[in-house]
């Protein structure tokens, strides 16, 4: 099928085209120069924009935590129900719907890739096999290395490049993206009752530190070659005074220099929802925000990219590999926790979350987020996330775009919605930009794109780059989104028309196109083939005498990726 | 008042979901639109007529209609579901969920009630005659938020968990009860004048249980403040002596209280065993 998208207002940071009315020309699923007239079908969006499709890099789709936080929790379920439609799955779910639906809603907006960002490598049979029941959106999933056994034992050795065939040899086990560190070396002492404060603070036994890791990934990422940068969740979460800490962590990568065989990223590291370690003070009553500090750093600096985890201010599910946070958290509302110790590998915690816009700490936290998106300058080093469902489900994007684009909307929000330590505590109500479309572009498409290294085929609508497209039915030229933040919100909240490589898949808000599987992107690399066949022998021993399964149960076959794309890292 | 009757005719095997059997549904609707008023049967969309004869004198104002449904319906749930106002009869036995979410008015079941009857229940009345399944005002399934508001009162037996996180409002059970009445309560008054098999206020945090009769086991999470006679409870007196405990000590900050009538109690009390 051949189309013509006609007459849009087109957004493609990537190509530098903003707001330019123009036609895109779509064929076998592409970009393309042209196509005839006579035989394409035409799709008019006079007065629509047009944006390439939205690009998560950071959300919890799929897995293990995820299906917990389903299963404990059906008074979420009950709040966002979809029946079975013709074509349609039925599903369930506000914070955390199930997969069917999961798909569904980020089609809705516009959005054709999510990232799910925390996969322990022994559960990754179960969080490819929900991948294949999560339709539309393209993906990949970031395996935790941040408190691996291996990768400390190696690391302790000062043995870079066993680490780097290890991460090699696990990236392709179990078909992850990307080394995703969490709370490096504090998870690993939560398994012993404790956690870690700061970087220099080490883990037991293997009595390397956060930094060790941080820097020994790093090196090993760019050894590899990776499209993406380390991605990490710094430690200290959530405590007033982190910020040092984040800070940091920012600063021991730097120097490495980005080494990626596909893609164009400039970072070498990127920071996943930053909002929630721009914390001053020593305690939740002399705390204050310190993302003014942060927004600097990532000014002044071009080896990092970050993403915010924006607070939605709505009732939520929070889940992450940083099991002792969320024992922290359990302790502070007292709801149900669920905790998890994934062998030598990693652990999880889920628990339930009020961000209520009356209570104090959330709307500090809502204001530290927004802090981050206007005060870092260029938007091509922030990327718009709520850590989905931690800091709020993925479905607020529109609203946080409403928030974003409309000085107006913050202002009564600050004034009449929120809690008053959002101005105390921040500096949000001394902030009057907006960001405009061709921003709103970078921060969900071309930002989020180029730092994973897709950007070859995602996050532009260049000749050569998959034909996912997004329309929405707001008129730039005519309506003021300062103004008519609402009517911006709905519009990006149900897409008029969004392409999935080429296909209708969505037609005024609603799916209509389901069946499709995305694809999976994942690291085909090997390091150094005889090193990885010495790190093999060593690995499979550790299986024997500390693993649950079987070495030979472990690996992620090719027939768990319907759509499998493997990319090419050091080898290839 | 309006009086609008509907006549089950034959109960079917699979349940019927009515929560649009409420005065907000039938208000400002003709006999023939209420007869064509949606339900389920089962993943079914049916009609209410396909089950019910509908006769009566229909109203605009939900607070003018009373629903007299004049016969036994143990396959039909959600009667009364998130009613704010009037007033329903149900002349016979009900399934699950009846009342459930009820905001206001009154629901009076003269036979037996299924599970869930007054499920997160935040205002009105919910009277059943005869006896209640498990989990009778509840919190939703998962929730920590149970019910906030209103009466419910059951002049038979009911089973296990009711009362599980309470926050709010009144419950009267005037027979006996299973285990776990007032689970995780943290509000609101339960009042049991039959016996309880056992953990009676398991981890409550807060509000205030009244046991009549006899408990067989009693938690150990409880600490014993002594006996008390005449006591008041949120202004109504309970006569006689009570044994009075504070807890769930296994729950953080807990302040529930537990009287639990002397009368062949003994056994519970900490320095009597």
């Amino acid at each position: 099928m051949e189309y013509i998208i006609k007459n849009g207002i087109v957004y493609d940071p990537l190509n530098e085209i903003n707001g330019e009315v123009k036609d895109i020309s779509i064929k076998d699923g592409k970009i393309v120069e042209s196509v005839s007239e006579s035989e394409a079908q035409i799709i008019d969006a006079t007065g629509k924009i047009v944006m390439p499709g939205g690009v998560d890099p950071h959300s919890h789709i799929a897995g293990a935590k995820v299906n917990v936080g389903r299963m404990y929790r059906p008074e979420d379920s009950k709040k966002d129900v979809e029946g079975k439609g013709t074509s349609l799955r039925s599903g369930s779910g506000f914070s955390v719907p199930s997969t069917f639906m999961t798909g569904y809603r980020y089609a809705q907006m516009g959005y054709t890739s999510a990232m799910e960002a925390a996969m322990p490598p022994l559960l990754s049979r179960h969080t490819h096999e929900e991948f294949e029941d999560t339709p539309i959106i393209d993906h990949a999933a970031y395996p935790l290395f941040g408190n691996n056994w291996f990768v400390m034992e190696y690391l302790k050795e000062g043995d870079i490049e066993k680490c780097a065939a290890y991460c090699s040899w696990l990236l392709r086990a179990t078909k992850g993206y990307t080394l995703k560190i969490v709370n490096p070396a504090g998870t690993e002492a939560w398994g012993w009752g404790g956690n870690v404060h700061g970087i220099h603070d080490p883990a037991p036994y293997f009595d390397v530190t956060g930094a060790d890791i941080i820097k020994g990934l790093a090196e090993v990422n760019e050894k590899l070659r990776l499209p993406h940068a380390i991605h990490l969740h710094c430690n200290d979460l959530g405590h007033p005074g982190n910020y040092e800490t984040t800070l940091d962590s920012f600063d021991v990568p730097k120097g490495i220099k980005p080494n990626p065989a596909t893609g164009s990223r400039d970072a070498v590291i990127y920071a996943t929802h930053v909002q929630f370690h721009s914390y001053g003070g020593t305690n939740w009553r002399d705390f204050v925000s310190e993302a003014p500090k942060v927004a600097d750093y990532v000014n002044k600096n071009d080896h990092i990219v970050i993403d915010v985890g924006q607070v939605t201010l709505d009732e939520t599910t929070t889940m992450t590999a940083d099991g002792p946070m969320e024992f922290d958290l359990h302790t502070l509302n007292g709801l149900k926790w669920a905790n998890c110790d994934v062998e030598l590998e990693t652990g999880s915690g889920v628990v339930p979350f009020l961000y209520s816009p009356r209570a104090p700490v959330p709307s500090a936290q809502w204001g530290v987020g927004l802090e981050l998106f206007l005060l870092i300058e260029d938007a091509s080093k922030v990327c718009l996330t709520t850590d989905s469902p931690n800091g709020g489900p993925f479905t607020r994007y529109p609203r946080i775009i409403s928030w974003l684009m409309s000085n107006r909307l913050r202002k009564d929000m600050i004034e009449n919605q929120v809690h008053k330590w959002a101005q105390r505590k921040t500096s949000i109500a001394t902030i009057d930009r907006e960001y405009d479309f061709y921003e709103i572009a970078q921060i969900s498409r071309s930002t989020p794109a180029k730092v994973l290294g897709l950007s070859d085929t995602k996050g532009h609508l260049g000749v050569g780059a998959d034909a996912d497209v997004a329309i929405y039915s707001f008129n730039p030229e005519t309506q003021d989104p300062s103004a008519e933040f609402e009517a911006l919100e709905a519009a990006f909240q149900k897409a008029a028309y969004v392409l999935k490589d080429g296909q209708i898949v969505v037609k005024d808000g609603l799916v209509v196109n389901p069946n499709r599987h995305g694809r999976t992107y994942w690291i085909d690399t090997v390091y150094n083939p005889e090193l990885e066949k010495e790190v093999e022998s060593e690995v499979e021993r550790w299986f024997k005498q500390y693993y649950s399964v079987n070495f030979d149960n472990y690996s992620v076959q090719q027939e768990y990726l319907p759509k499998s794309v493997p990319i090419g890292g050091w080898s290839k | 008042m309006s009086e609008i009757t509907l006549t089950p005719k034959e109960q079917p095997q699979v349940p019927l979901e009515a929560q649009n059997i409420t005065p907000d549904s039938f208000a400002g609707k003709s006999i023939d639109e209420i007869k064509a008023t949606e339900i389920w049967h089962g993943n079914i969309k049916t009609k209410i007529e396909e089950f019910f004869e509908v006769a009566g004198e229909p109203s605009e104002n939900p607070s003018e209609i009373k629903i007299i449904i004049d016969g036994d319906v143990n396959k039909t749930k959600r009667i009364g579901q998130s009613m704010t106002a009037g007033e329903i009869v149900v002349k016979g036995n009900t399934n699950k969920y009846v009342g459930a979410e009820m905001i206001g008015g009154k629901i009076t079941v003269e036979g037996d009630a299924g599970s869930w009857a007054g499920q997160d229940m935040k205002g009105g009345e919910l009277t059943i005659l005869g006896n209640a399944g498990d989990y009778i005002g509840s919190a939703y399934r998962g929730d920590w938020r149970g019910m906030s508001g209103g009466l419910i009162t059951v002049h038979g037996n009911v089973g296990n968990e009711i009362a599980e996180y309470m926050l709010g409002g009144k419950m009267v059970i005037k027979g006996n009860v299973a285990i776990m009445p007032g689970i995780h309560m943290n509000g609101g008054v339960l009042i049991i004048e039959g016996n309880v098999v056992a953990r009676t206020g398991g981890e409550m945090k807060g509000g205030i249980i009244v046991v009549k009769g006899v408990i067989n086991e009693f938690l150990p999470g409880f600490e014993y403040l002594g006996i008390e006679k005449d006591i008041d409870v949120e202004g109504e007196i309970f006569k006689g002596a009570f044994h009075k405990f504070k807890g769930d000590l296994a729950t953080k900050g807990s302040n529930g209280l537990v009287y639990v009538g002397v009368a062949g109690n003994n056994h519970i009390v900490p320095d009597k065993r």
